[in-house]
């Protein structure tokens, strides 16, 4: 039986009209360089010609199916699913407004006011405006709430001051999602939440800086603001409330929020075919190539055993998405979706390690060898797995959430 | 994907689950399980085969050993996925029984076409205890291994490692014939053939090696035909012990969560440091990993034949894994209690250990997807 077999019919209906379209609309071969994420986008050309392409599929209804019509969704129930799997289905590329998608649509569909709803989701949703998250600050890491950026009122306005860092896509973004401070008196309660612009913004109270990342890439960014001043209205919910809205944004982003993020993906571009990285069966292709004396790591045993219990964890990983919407097989309904984010990160960071160890002496060769395996992107795909295992609350932090809310064990804090 | 998105497991399948955690939970607290099979301690005590033998009359006019048998053996043709939601309560209690050998003695039976194994079925449906005697003195899981021969339709040799060897009513064996491994349903009651109890360390469950001289036996599969059966029913039958050991594992997960609730030590909880909680949270990782690969594989068996073993193995390599990783740290997380007799979690230690390499470890499952999945190394 396959999925479509389980669609109600609104379902079955939606997805007959994105096969329809896909089949006639799939944006075909880049012309430019595409990196691995959104978040390793640097070149604007890139960005643009993604951009399009989430506009069309926007236009088209493939994103935001969801959100009720007056903020520029589709007014559907349970349809974001379908159209993910059907772009999957394509092999289309992804999205570039994946912040603005994944973590502040939904933060401020259920948080903002309905007029900053309907003046800022349909650019959202259509890629026209990039967002960017500022969340971490120098002092506030894994302990997010210690935020220092704070926000003073001003009759009908708000005044902007601090730093804010690792913000990806923040060099493209219009927008941020901001979380700060608005008083001093108390850690949690004195959190409040603002979307801000950025782009306009640039020059008058914004600067954006770039970070260099250990890879030597750029895409991430430090936002510094002096005495920026927005308009109250775009505060989300009450003052004070900050944390509690930052916790509709990190459910999402640990995908076990209320709303399906609308996601694409699964193209390979012609420059990736032959060198394809971040599965673990293509680790299988990686040791029939890498030379072992008159053999090769296909033929090691140890080799062998550890690309196995990869393909088994990646297996594992798909079955826990398939077993998290079976309400009699789960026992606790946020056990398998707060796992997400910490087993994915995890995995794709150890199929990247292992691929080290099958290149050998070549794995010390880095993109801009001509004589690099797969050239060199297991090594940038290993040293960006960090990225993920360290943000969106690291790894340490999502054990002490599973064991708090899933096992019951007392607050590490 | 080709499967159902629930892996078959409707409304029918969750009601027999649900019942049966039911008939655990009243009838086989941890406290009773452990007054019941570890009331003598000392190492050089006396093989004993314990278990309650009117529950098992129960759970047979329950119908639970009919559940996979086919309606047109007198069963009622469930999924595997049944079977498999069965064996997990099971080993949330760590029950002993011969609910799990019965269970793969159908499975093996449900792959042979004589109409002696669809006898065998109906006995089993009826509530006839059954086990697999199919494995050599070496402990090869392989299906054409066996140090059992037939001749003239009369069985000789030695099965080694046989589960519930001294429950079951009904023995299936391997058997080598001129033309192949063929199987047989033996009579264990029967003239030659000799039970000898093995000294095991798991408490819940007992195991021997059987003997048989020039013993009278019904050909269920000819030979030739024997070892190609239990291959096919290879993957019920790692789904049947990894479910096991994922019932056991949660078991040992909750069992240690509470006592982490509320041991204290440098006056906080034990969850409260790190070093507990987050290896806490890696065995649930490890569970539900195992948990899903077993219901995928079972429901894969039903619905996606061509790819159940694959899917089995991996659904055995984890659960292995992740029963020793479970075992092992509930010990320790109870500290010197959890290193005693009295404490229950031995119970499920041992069973967990038991259950890790039966029918092969996760190395030996891997080394088999490895040959699947990359071919035969050079």
């Amino acid at each position: 039986m396959s999925e479509a077999s389980k669609d109600t019919p609104e379902q079955a209906e939606f997805r007959a009209m994105c096969q329809a379209w896909l089949a006639r609309n799939h944006p075909g071969q880049p012309p430019v360089h595409i990196p691995q994420g959104a978040l390793e986008l640097s070149d604007p050309a890139a960005l643009e010609w993604l951009q399009a392409w989430q506009k069309s599929a926007y236009d088209a209804g493939l994103v935001g199916a969801d959100y009720s019509k007056e903020c520029g969704g589709g007014g559907h129930t349970d349809c974001q699913d379908i159209a993910n799997q059907e772009m999957q289905r394509a092999k289309t590329p992804f999205f570039p407004n994946i912040i603005g998608l994944g973590m502040a649509a939904p933060t401020i569909y259920f948080h903002a006011r309905d007029e900053v709803k309907q003046e800022l989701l349909p650019k959202l949703l259509s890629g026209e405006d990039i967002w960017c998250q500022g969340f971490s600050e120098p002092g506030a890491g894994s302990d997010l709430a210690n935020q220092q950026t704070f926000a003073e009122r001003d009759g009908d306005n708000w005044i902007i001051n601090g730093h804010k860092v690792w913000t990806s896509l923040a060099h493209f973004a219009s927008w941020m999602i901001l979380l700060c401070r608005t008083s001093r008196d108390d850690k949690y309660n004195g959190l409040s939440y603002f979307v801000v612009p950025i782009k306009s913004a640039l020059g008058k109270g914004v600067t954006v800086r770039p970070l260099i990342k250990m890879t030597g890439e750029t895409g991430f960014n430090e936002v510094l603001f002096d005495n920026l001043v927005i308009s109250d209205k775009y505060r989300l919910d009450e003052v004070g409330a900050g944390w509690k809205v930052a916790m509709t944004t990190l459910a999402h982003e640990r995908g076990a929020g209320m709303l399906v993020t609308p996601s694409a993906g699964g193209m390979v571009t012609e420059e990736e075919k032959g060198a394809s990285v971040g599965s673990a069966s293509s680790l299988i292709d990686l040791a029939r190539q890498s030379a072992r004396g008159d053999k090769t790591a296909a033929d090691d045993a140890s080799i062998r055993d550890q690309i196995m219990q990869l393909l088994i964890r990646q297996e594992g990983f798909r079955q826990n998405q398939r077993r998290a919407g079976i309400a009699p097989l789960t026992d606790h309904p946020m056990r398998i979706p707060l796992q997400f984010k910490l087993v994915a990160t995890e995995m794709s960071q150890d199929i990247a390690q292992l691929a080290y160890e099958i290149e050998g002496a070549a794995s010390s060769l880095y993109v801009n060898d001509p004589n690099a395996q797969a050239g060199g992107q297991w090594q940038l795909a290993y040293m960006n797995s960090f990225g993920v295992t360290i943000a969106a609350g690291a790894n340490e932090v999502q054990r002490n959430i599973l064991g708090e809310r899933v096992l019951n064990l007392p607050k590490s804090k | 994907m080709t499967q159902s998105k629930n892996f078959g497991f409707g409304e029918d399948e969750a009601m027999l689950r649900d019942s049966a955690r039911k008939f655990f939970e009243d009838n086989c607290s941890a406290d009773k399980i452990h007054k019941q099979v570890a009331h003598d301690y000392h190492i050089e005590r006396d093989i004993e085969c314990i278990w309650d033998q009117s529950l098992w009359r129960q759970i047979g006019e329950l119908g639970w050993t009919a559940v996979c048998v086919p309606e047109s053996a007198g069963g009622v043709g469930m999924g595997v996925v049944a079977a498999v939601a069965l064996a997990e309560e099971a080993g949330r209690t760590a029950f002993p029984s011969p609910l799990i050998s019965t269970f793969n003695a159908t499975f093996v039976l449900r792959e042979c076409t004589s109409d002696n194994a669809i006898a065998a079925l109906t006995d089993i449906a009826g509530g006839k205890a059954a086990t697999l005697a199919i494995t050599d003195r070496a402990g090869s899981w392989e299906p054409s291994d066996t140090d059992v021969s037939v001749s003239d339709g009369k069985l000789s040799g030695t099965a080694w490692f046989v589960q519930d060897a001294k429950k079951a009513e009904m023995l299936v064996v391997s058997a080598r014939g001129e033309s192949g491994v063929g199987l047989y349903r033996v009579d264990p009651s029967a003239a030659g053939v000799d039970i000898e109890a093995d000294a095991i360390i798991d408490l819940t469950r007992d195991q021997g090696h059987i003997r048989f001289d020039n013993a009278e036996a019904v050909a269920l599969a000819p030979p030739g035909e024997g070892d190609v059966a239990l291959s096919r029913a290879m993957p019920a039958m790692l789904c049947m012990v990894s479910a096991d050991m994922v019932g056991a594992g949660e078991w040992l997960l909750q069992t240690t969560a509470e006592y982490a609730r509320t041991r204290v030590q440098f006056d906080r909880p034990l969850g409260f440091f790190q070093a507990v909680k987050h290896p806490l949270v890696n065995v649930m990782l490890e569970i539900d990993r195992a948990k899903s690969l077993t219901y995928n594989a079972a429901c894969a068996i039903d619905e996606e034949p061509e790819q159940a073993e694959r899917y089995a193995r991996m659904a055995k390599s984890a659960a292995s894994d992740m029963a020793v990783f479970s075992s092992s740290r509930a010990v320790q997380f109870h500290g010197g209690i959890g290193f005693t007799w009295e404490c229950f979690v031995h119970i499920f230690f041992k069973r967990q250990m038991h259950n890790h390499v039966l029918y092969g470890d996760g190395k030996f499952q891997r080394s088999k997807l490895a040959d699947m999945l990359i071919g035969k190394a050079a």
